[in-house]
C-alpha cells in the first residue's frame, strides 16, 4: 500500500491552514459565549433569589432594599408575545403574497431587499421612530406602543425566514397530492402546511427571539414602571430595560441584581430556544428535505 | 361499440378506455402537441415512444388534466374517458384524478408516515368509514404493491426513511388506494436501480387485468417487455400506433422504423 500513502502536497496543506481558520473562529465564538455566560452566572446567581420573580420593586428597592423584578419579567413576556403575535399576523400574509404573486420577479425581489434592510437598522432607530409617531399622535409610553414596535422590528426577520420556508417547499409535492385528486385548499392544509411548519415556528420563534431582547426600542415606546401591567395602554417594565437601569446603579447589590435580570432573561430565551428546537424536531420527522 | 362490426384496422381498438381527439396543445405560442387522435384500450398496457421532447410528457399530462397547473397553456380537444370529455365543463378536476391515477417519474412521497401516505387518498375522497378498513385497505394496497412484507412493522415511520425503490412503490400504492381505473407512468422506472425497476414493472404487468396502464419510457427493452400497445410521437405529433406485435414486428413508418433500428 505505499502508493496510498499521504504526501504533503499543496492542496492538503491548504486543507491543513483552512480547517484550522475554521476550528480558530469555532474556538473564539465559544469562548465568548462562554465567557458572557461565565460573567452573568458568576456575579447574577448570588443574587438570584425567589423574591427576585415572585415580587415586583418595593420601596428603596434601587438602594438595594427588598422586592425584585415581576413586573419586568411579566412585562417582557407580554411585550415579546404580543409582537410576536402581531408580526405573526402580518407576516403570514406577507410572505405568502411573495410565493404567490411577486415569485422570484423583480419586485419580489425588492420586497425581499427592503425586508432584508429594515432587519438590518438598528432597533433605537425603530424607537426613536415610534417615539416620534407617539408625541405626533399625543400617544404616552405603554404597553401597545411597546408591542407594535417590536411587531415591526420582528415583521422583517419572520417574513423573511418564513419566505425561505416557503421557496424551499418542493413543487412535486403539491403535484403528488393534486394527482391524488386533493383540492387546492386540501393540499394547502394537509401538505403543504404539514411540509412547513417546522420552519414557519422557527420562524416565530426567531421573531420572538429579537423581540424580547430589545431594550432600546422598548425605551422609548413602553417605558419602565415598577407596576405589573395590567392595561395596554399602561406603560410597563422590561427585563432588558431591568438589566440596564440596575447595572447603571452605584450601588453594588443593586448591579447584582442586574446580573440576575440578565441571567433570568438568558434563561428566558434558552428555554425558549430549546423549546422550539425539541419541537421542531417533532414536527421535522415527516417533512420532505 | 361503434367499431364492433367491422374488422380492426390499425389504430382503431374493439374496447378503448381513452379516446383523443383533435387534441391540440399550446405552451404559449409554441404547439407541443399536434391534432392527436389516438385510442387507448382497456385493461391494456400502452407504452407511448419517442424522442426527447416530441411531446410524451405533455400527451401524458392531458389525460389526467395537469397541463393546466402551468400558466398559459392552451388545450384544444377532447380527451374522452369511458366516452365523458374529462375538458367539458361540468366535469370535476378532482374526480377526473382519481379516476386517473399517475406515477411521477421521481416518487414523491408526502411529508407524513408510510402509512398516512397510503390513507391520504381514501381519507381525502371519504372511502372508508373506520379505522379498521383503513388498516385493512393500507395492507391490501402494499401488498398489491409489493412493499408490505418489508414495511410492516414500520408503518409509521416517515415516508421518507425508505430507500426511492421502496419509495416508488409506495406511490404505486398510494394511487391504487384511491381506486383510479387508469394507470400513467411518465418514465416511472428512471430514477430507479435494475432490481427496483424490474419489481415496478412486474407490478404493473400483474396489475393490467384490472387497470389502463399508460407507459412513457425511453428503454425500447422496457417497452418490448411492457407493452400490449404502442404509440410512437415525433415533434408533436403520433407516427404510429398499433398493437405491439405489428409496431415492434413491422413498423409501417419510416421513422418509427428508424428509431427502433437506432435503438438497438
Ligand atoms: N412548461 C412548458 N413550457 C413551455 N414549453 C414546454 C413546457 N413543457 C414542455 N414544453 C415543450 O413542449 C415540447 C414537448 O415537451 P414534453 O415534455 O412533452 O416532451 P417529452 O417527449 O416528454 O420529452 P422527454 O422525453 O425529454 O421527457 C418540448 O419542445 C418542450 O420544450
Ligand atoms: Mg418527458
Amino acid at each position: 500500500m505505499v502508493l496510498m500513502k499521504k504526501k504533503w502536497q499543496r492542496r492538503h496543506i491548504v486543507e491543513a491552514v483552512i480547517k484550522s481558520v475554521m476550528q480558530f473562529s469555532l474556538v473564539v465564538v465559544a469562548g465568548a459565549l462562554g465567557l458572557i455566560l461565565w460573567t452573568i452566572i458568576s456575579r447574577g446567581l448570588p443574587a438570584l433569589s425567589w423574591d427576585m420573580v415572585t415580587k415586583i420593586p418595593e420601596g428603596g428597592y434601587y438602594m438595594g432594599k427588598g422586592g425584585g423584578i415581576l413586573n419586568a419579567i411579566l412585562g417582557s413576556l407580554y411585550l415579546a408575545a404580543g409582537g410576536t403575535f402581531l408580526a405573526m399576523v402580518f407576516s403570514v400574509p406577507i410572505a405568502m403574497y411573495l410565493k404567490t404573486y411577486l415569485g422570484e420577479s423583480k419586485w419580489g425581489n425588492y420586497v425581499r431587499l427592503s425586508l432584508d434592510v429594515l432587519w438590518g437598522i438598528p432597533s433605537i432607530v425603530y424607537g426613536a421612530f415610534g417615539f416620534t409617531v407617539m408625541i405626533a399622535l399625543g400617544m404616552r409610553a405603554s404597553l401597545l406602543a411597546g408591542i407594535i414596535i417590536l411587531a415591526l422590528i420582528e415583521l422583517p426577520i419572520m417574513t423573511r425566514a418564513m419566505d425561505e420556508v416557503i421557496r424551499r417547499m418542493p413543487v412535486d409535492l403539491e403535484h403528488a397530492a393534486l394527482a391524488l385528486g386533493s383540492t387546492k385548499f386540501e393540499v394547502a392544509l394537509r401538505v403543504v402546511t404539514r411540509q412547513m411548519l417546522p420552519g414557519i415556528t422557527t420562524a416565530i420563534l426567531l421573531g420572538f427571539g429579537r423581540g424580547i431582547g430589545d431594550a432600546a426600542s422598548v425605551l422609548f415606546t413602553a417605558g419602565y414602571t415598577d407596576r405589573i401591567p395590567t392595561s395596554l395602554m399602561r406603560p410597563t417594565a422590561s427585563l432588558p430595560l431591568a438589566v440596564f437601569f440596575q447595572l447603571g446603579s452605584p450601588y453594588p447589590e443593586v448591579q447584582q441584581r442586574g446580573y440576575a435580570a440578565a441571567l433570568i432573561l438568558t434563561v428566558i430565551v434558552l428555554v425558549i430556544s430549546l423549546g422550539s428546537r425539541w419541537l421542531s424536531s417533532r414536527l421535522n420527522k415527516y417533512t420532505i428535505k | 361499440m361503434l367499431h364492433s362490426y367491422s374488422a380492426p384496422q390499425q389504430g382503431q381498438i374493439m374496447d378503448s378506455h381513452i379516446q383523443v381527439k383533435n387534441l391540440n396543445v399550446y405552451y404559449g405560442k409554441q404547439q407541443a402537441l399536434k391534432n392527436i387522435n389516438i385510442e387507448i384500450p382497456k385493461n391494456q398496457i400502452t407504452v407511448i415512444m419517442g424522442p426527447s421532447g416530441c411531446g410524451k410528457t405533455t400527451l401524458l399530462k392531458s389525460l389526467n388534466r395537469f397541463l393546466e397547473l402551468n400558466d398559459g397553456t392552451q388545450i384544444d380537444g377532447e380527451v374522452l374517458v369511458d366516452g365523458q370529455n374529462i375538458y367539458d365543463r361540468d366535469v370535476d378536476v378532482t374526480e377526473v384524478r382519481k379516476v386517473v391515477g399517475l406515477l411521477a417519474q421521481r416518487p414523491s412521497p408526502l411529508p407524513m408516515s408510510i402509512y398516512d401516505n397510503v390513507v391520504y387518498g381514501m381519507n381525502i375522497h371519504r372511502m372508508k368509514s373506520d379505522r379498521k378498513e383503513y388498516k385493512a385497505a393500507v395492507r391490501h394496497y402494499l401488498e398489491i404493491a409489493g412493499l408490505w412484507e418489508e414495511v410492516h412493522k414500520r408503518l409509521h415511520d416517515p415516508a421518507t426513511s425508505l430507500s426511492i425503490g421502496q419509495q416508488q412503490r409506495l406511490c404505486l400504492a398510494r394511487g391504487l388506494a384511491v381506486e383510479p381505473e387508469i394507470i400513467l407512468g411518465d418514465e416511472p422506472t428512471s430514477a430507479l436501480d435494475p432490481i427496483s425497476s424490474q419489481n415496478i414493472e412486474s407490478r404493473l404487468i400483474e396489475l393490467k387485468q384490472q387497470y389502463t396502464t399508460v407507459i412513457v419510457t425511453h428503454t425500447l427493452r422496457q417497452a418490448k417487455r411492457l407493452a400490449d400497445y404502442v404509440i410512437y410521437m415525433y415533434l408533436g405529433e403520433v407516427i404510429e400506433a398499433g398493437p405491439a406485435k405489428e409496431v415492434f414486428g413491422n413498423p409501417q413508418h419510416e421513422r418509427t422504423r428508424a428509431y427502433l433500428e437506432g435503438q438497438i
